[in-house]
């Protein structure tokens, strides 16, 4: 399949070895990837802060530039759900736009979160990982609560020979990163944050993955700081890494 | 605007006995909750015909309440109109002094802290006690409640048992902290109340247009001696509340216990028509409020808010109201619905740092039993807080400025290329453990990854080239 990578801003500048690993599990399955270089930003972060005409901006760039692909993938479960899920608010509430708002409509279905590629549009549940660590997963909330991805991301976990995983207590519970709440909301954010990591370092793991980078740059910032000894790793990271070649 | 969610947020914080109670009561009532909402085979159903009956009955709301109007009246019973929180005041307070009185007793008063009535009856020179015991301890203390259900959820026995001994009179000599103690010492009191006293105010969780019929739910049975044994009722309720016919009780009924305490049914639900020769209250007032309503009604995406049925599941499942507690909300109306309610009913500039307090988790829309989205409100409120201008001057820039760069790829290179080299300047093994305001937030407890030397456009772009 033609798969076009949208791969989000904070990937593109801050995380760039999660779409490298994101191309390299497609390539390995057979896939063909693109990436529009016209991309740039979901616009999650002027949407959740209420800079709605900036975010309808950077809608119709979206659209511009990925409404003829086949399917578009992205490694964030909430720049996913933003497409999908806030793309036809902004389009009808605030661009009141009929024909862009039937444009998102009719590009919602080709958007996936990467892991949904694999297990739903791809039906897989084993693609040929092996990471021999100690691994426990955060569900985002986006995953669970937007994009309903349920057990998806677990399920592709549980089929990486060589991994370690362990269940995270209490995995419905928001991490406390939410965006600008992070910022604005810096202390309620550090409290959630704290409770998080509790519960990451009873399981004993050396990393926490989840399907999202936002999460995890706020969760690994803290692990980091508290010089836990734990690291966050993208989901994407561990499904590209193999026995031949382990990702670094 | 007035002190924000984040300072209030704050002391909350910090204090570790409310921390405690909190953590505790909103895990059991979150565990118990979810036992009795899933034993239910249509559980989602009830929850979309809830959802329903509020639709119906908000998009012909003129129609519904003149009907409860003339039914109410066709049952003996009086109706009164309050536009705002100062008509609804003095209605309120003319009724109390026509009945010849200096006290009343007080029960679900949700409605009546929002229209600040309380310190209006005692300008008056008209005591209100607060019946609930709950509500009636926040008042002894000259608080505030934190939790719509449990509006003293931040109070410990020891604190409640100093409180009774010092305002209860004799009834609070030498009590214990017992909580079997502190309730005698509560009925005994209460009971003298409800036998003195004429006049009753209280809340409405339902009104049925069909029949005139108003309705209110609670646990203790206290409510029920407020409606059934003064001469005088008057019952105050926003406007939102009006059911079209009787039979929807029937899904109400199911839904606000399950969702609200984890109860199989309510323990008291008391429904009164009009009023009966030789039986209850002589004289019933049902006072119809508006407040705001009205406007929110014509807010396409935010109308939703008025389905709320009060039942505080959504304050149950809230990390931040959990942590934060029910004061940083400054308001009755606290944690998610309190987000979206009390900007809409107070404006954007007083309350404007309250669509800001979550961290869009979604779990309040999950379990909300009339499926409000709590979430796609808040970020609707957002836009409205930014396009009405009560944003921070600084973040409008910065947001200004980020949008041109995500605008134009070149920009964004640029910016990046720029970004690498001032974070020279902070960086300390690979992280940046300190930014400058207003991102120093987020070193508050975090370090910040730092900008790789090549980004992921890079890496493509030369790859390609090969
Ligand atoms: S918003 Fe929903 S969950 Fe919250 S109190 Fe209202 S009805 Fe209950």
């Amino acid at each position: 399949m033609r798969v076009s990578l949208f791969i989000t801003c904070i990937n593109d500048s801050l995380f760039p070895d999660t779409g490298r690993a994101v191309v390299r599990v497609l390539e390995r399955l057979g896939h063909q990837v693109e990436f529009p270089l016209a991309q740039t930003c979901c616009g999650q972060m002027h949407h959740n802060s209420g800079y709605h005409d900036d975010a309808v901006g950077l809608v119709r760039r979206f659209v511009d530039t990925f409404q003829d692909a086949e399917a578009i993938v992205i490694p964030s479960t909430s720049c996913t759900a933003m497409v999908r899920g806030q793309y036809p608010y902004l389009a009808k509430h605030v661009a009141k736009d009929e024909g862009l708002l039937r444009a998102v409509e009719v590009m919602a279905p080709r958007v996936f979160e990467f892991s949904e590629f694999l297990t739903q549009k791809l039906g897989l549940s084993d693609v040929g990982a092996y990471y021999p660590h100690r691994v426990t997963y955060h569900s985002s909330c986006n995953s669970l609560r937007s994009l309903h991805l349920g057990d998806g991301p677990l399920t592709l976990l549980r089929h990486v020979s060589g991994i370690d995983l362990v269940e995270l207590p209490n995995n419905r519970e928001c991490c406390g990163f939410g965006g600008t709440f992070a910022v604005k909301n810096a202390e309620t954010s550090t409290a959630m944050l704290t409770d998080k990591m509790r519960h990451i370092l009873s399981t004993g793991a050396e990393i926490c993955t989840a399907g999202d980078n936002s999460c995890l740059m706020h969760i690994g910032g803290g692990l980091s700081r508290q010089r836990t000894g734990v690291r966050t790793v993208h989901l994407a990271q561990i499904l590209a890494s193999t026995a031949e070649e382990p990702w670094a | 605007m007035s002190a924000s969610f984040p300072t209030r947020a704050a002391d909350g914080l910090r204090n570790t006995q409310q921390r405690r109670n909190l953590a505790k009561a909103t895990n059991t009532i979150r565990g118990k909750t979810a036992k009795v909402t899933a034993e239910l085979p249509d559980w989602e159903a009830l929850r979309e015909a809830g959802k329903a009956i509020k639709r119906e009955a908000h998009a012909r709301l003129d129609h519904y309440l003149l009907q409860l109007e003339e039914m109410v009246i066709k049952a003996g019973g009086h109706v009164h109109w309050a536009a705002d929180a100062a008509e609804a005041r003095s209605i309120i307070v003319r009724l109390t002094k026509d009945a010849g009185t200096d006290q009343v007793i007080k029960i679900k008063s949700m409605t009546t802290d929002e229209i600040e009535l309380n310190p209006a009856l005692e300008e008056a020179g008209i005591r209100p006690y607060e019946t609930d015991l709950a509500d009636m301890i926040v008042q002894m203390a000259r608080e505030k409640p934190s939790h719509l259900l449990v509006p003293a959820i931040h109070k410990n026995r020891v604190e409640i048992r100093d409180l009774f001994r010092a305002e209860m009179g004799e009834h609070g000599t030498g009590l214990s902290d017992r909580p079997p103690d502190l309730t005698r010492a509560a009925r005994a009191y209460l009971r003298q109340k409800f036998m003195e006293t004429k006049v009753a105010i209280s809340g409405a969780n339902f009104a049925v247009a069909e029949t005139g019929t108003v309705g209110v739910v609670e646990s203790e049975g206290n409510g029920r001696m407020c409606l059934t044994l003064p001469q005088v009722l008057i019952s105050i309720m926003g406007i939102e509340k009006v059911l079209p016919r009787f039979d929807d009780l029937s899904v109400f009924l199911q839904l606000l216990p399950r969702a609200a305490t984890g109860e199989r049914m309510n323990p008291y639900n008391s429904l009164w028509t009009g009023v009966h020769a030789g039986d209850g209250p002589r004289e019933f007032h049902l006072v119809l409020l508006d407040n705001g309503r009205s406007k929110i009604l014509a807010d396409e995406v935010a109308r939703e808010t008025l389905h709320c049925i009060r039942c505080s599941r959504c304050l149950n499942v809230c990390p931040v109201y959990e942590r934060a507690g029910g004061h940083a909300y400054d308001s009755m109306y606290q944690g998610p619905i309190g987000a979206i309610v009390t900007p809409q009913l107070r404006g954007l500039e007083e309350a404007g740092s309250l669509p800001y307090a979550s961290s869009l988790c979604g779990a309040c829309h999950e379990v909300c039993p009339v499926k409000i989205n709590i979430p796609q409100i808040l970020v609707h409120l957002r836009g409205r807080v930014v396009r009405e201008g009560h944003a921070g001057k600084g973040e409008a820039l910065a947001m200004g400025v980020a949008a041109r760069m995500f605008g134009n790829q070149g920009a964004l290179d640029w910016s990046l290329w720029a970004g690498r080299l001032g974070q020279k300047l902070l960086m300390r093994d690979g992280a940046l453990p300190w930014l400058p305001p207003p991102l120093s937030g987020w070193t508050l407890s975090r370090d910040f990854p730092a900008l790789p030397a090549e980004s992921f456009r890079d890496w493509w772009q030369k790859r390609e080239e090969k």
